[in-house]
């Protein structure tokens, strides 16, 4: 059966035959590396593709169909054009924080890869704290977004900036007690710990009602923590032009344009990890011969269609929802999400304590 | 009373977020729904709506007829002289003289679709085409001679 444990695996005693310790680490690291920004680059291309087909079809319309079949290749072309584009940089703008700001941005989104189990075996670092270090990183990417802001030096970013940090500090929250309420049931900060409590089911079946709240919450909060509609608040067009990116062109635009879509990558892969078991396969409770038949299925199969699942669940949000004004946005957090994650961590505590859960 | 509010608060919020991407949801499986006419391509097979107004066009019968009447109404009605009616006299076998359409002059570049000439029109003469392909490379051209040569009011039209 086709597992990408076993290359892993071989490729470290490759190494290890052959180099020193710290040899075989940076040999381990420029894989890494080379991997990650080959997965940034694809992940780029298919996502804004697929966001415009689903676009299209959504407002009936055809979508992008005339660069190769079903205009897959669109967004090639459409990086091409950005890399050969200026990046202009304004008068007035603060040199080094404008030029910084889409790498603070992309930085983040790498940093945030470090953790996810992509298979079975198949990790970067399952650091043993990973769902706290998620957390803490995550956040940073506000930085890269208020640097944006206010380095361009135009009202329109600033204000957009501003809203981001807001928005932000909020939707940190519930989030964060959504998240909590899996750690609760786990018991462990570990990824690999999280997945493998999994085993039997899902924790999105298995802890039941409080889980699925706390589901739907993370879910609302990671779109606005990604800056999308309807929480677009930081861009807002119609508003704000392009809010924190107005002044951005070129492949520095890109480079924002390619974190927001990897940041929802990253959102929906710790959603499908701590809700939908990551590369666990759809076992049920002690069903051996399904579970067995379920195993079949590769690991990293698993774990990318839950993934573009609930990557196509917050694209479902963007092509329905109107865009929030920032006194509702607020309103709901505070009002809402708040007082409800914080009942619903109550609750999973109470239910984990007496073991209500399957 | 005020969790109860809240709730249903919640309730309705919910319920009127998913009414909405319950219809996108069917807009996404049901691809025969999408209405992009991929023009250039379709053509032949291009029906315009029936209310979409391209051109002012007079039609013509088999005998060359049309049933203006040289009235000019439409030429008032326009508010933006787009029409010129050029009458000229007949003489009909009684000898009498009766004004008649020589020209129906119409300024294409000057025609904003508005439909008030059609509107205007006792006769039904004029109508609105659904032809919308209109560029030219010449200015001129747009300047086009409604009545088609040799033809001639049709009979029983006052």
């Amino acid at each position: 059966m086709f597992s990408l444990q076993g290359i892993t695996s071989g490729i470290q005693s490759f190494l290890h035959a052959r180099f020193s310790a710290s040899g075989v680490l940076i040999f381990e690291s420029l894989i890494v590396i080379l991997l990650a920004t080959t997965l940034f680059a694809l992940l780029g291309l298919v996502l804004v593709w697929m966001e415009r087909k689903v676009a299209a079809q959504m407002q009936i319309r055809l979508g992008p169909n005339r660069v190769g079949p079903m205009g897959i290749f669109q967004t090639s072309a459409d990086t091409l054009k950005l890399i050969l584009k200026e990046g202009l940089t304004p008068d007035g703008a603060d040199k080094l924080l404008f030029n910084l700001a889409p790498f603070v941005v992309m930085v983040v989104a790498m940093l945030l890869l470090a953790p996810i189990a992509f298979a079975k075996g198949f990790q970067v670092w399952d650091i043993n704290i990973g769902v706290l270090y998620i957390t803490a990183v995550s956040s940073l990417s506000v930085i890269g977004i208020l640097m944006a802001g206010w380095a361009s030096n135009n009202k329109y970013s600033l204000l957009g900036a501003m809203r981001s940090g807001a928005q932000i500090v909020s939707y940190e929250l519930s989030a964060g007690l959504s998240i909590l309420t899996i750690v609760v049931l786990t018991g462990s900060l570990q990824l690999g710990d999280i997945i493998n409590a999994q085993q039997n089911g899902w924790w999105l079946f298995k802890g039941h009602i409080p889980v699925i709240i706390a589901f739907v919450i993370f879910i609302i909060a990671a779109t606005a923590e990604t800056n999308r509609a309807p929480f677009d608040m930081a861009e807002a067009e119609s508003e704000l032009t392009a809010g924190f990116h107005t002044e951005y062109s070129g492949m520095k635009f890109a480079l924002f344009f390619l974190a927001e879509y990897i940041n929802i990558f990253i959102v929906c892969a710790i959603a499908a990890t701590l809700f939908l078991g990551g590369w666990m396969p759809l076992h049920i409770g002690n069903w051996q011969g399904f579970n067995h038949l379920m195993d079949y299925i590769p690991s990293s199969i698993w774990f990318f269609a839950k993934t573009f699942a609930l990557i196509f669940l917050i694209m479902w949000f963007r092509w329905t929802f109107p865009r929030l004004r920032v006194d509702q946005l607020l309103n709901l957090e505070w009002k809402y999400l708040l007082p409800i994650s914080l009942f619903n961590l109550l609750l999973v505590t109470v239910i984990a304590i007496l073991g209500w859960h399957f | 009373m005020f969790l109860k509010e809240y709730l249903s608060d919640i309730y309705h919020a919910t319920k009127s977020l998913l009414t909405g991407m319950k219809r996108t949801g069917y807009y996404f499986v049901h691809p025969k729904e999408i209405i992009t006419e991929q023009y250039p391509d379709n053509r032949e097979t291009l029906k315009m709506a029936d209310r979409f107004r391209g051109e002012v066009i007079m039609p013509h019968d088999a005998n060359n007829e049309h049933a203006c009447t040289g009235c000019t109404a439409c030429e008032l009605a326009c508010p933006n002289a787009t029409i010129k009616i050029i009458t000229k006299f007949d003489v009909t076998p009684e000898g009498k003289k009766k004004k008649a359409l020589d020209t129906f002059v119409y300024h294409l570049e000057l025609c904003t679709m508005c439909n008030l000439c059609v509107e205007a029109c006792p006769t039904d003469a004029i109508k609105m085409g659904q032809n919308f392909e209109h560029s030219v490379y010449d200015r001129s051209m747009l300047l086009k001679k409604l009545n088609k040569p040799g033809s001639k009011i049709r009979e029983g039209v006052e």
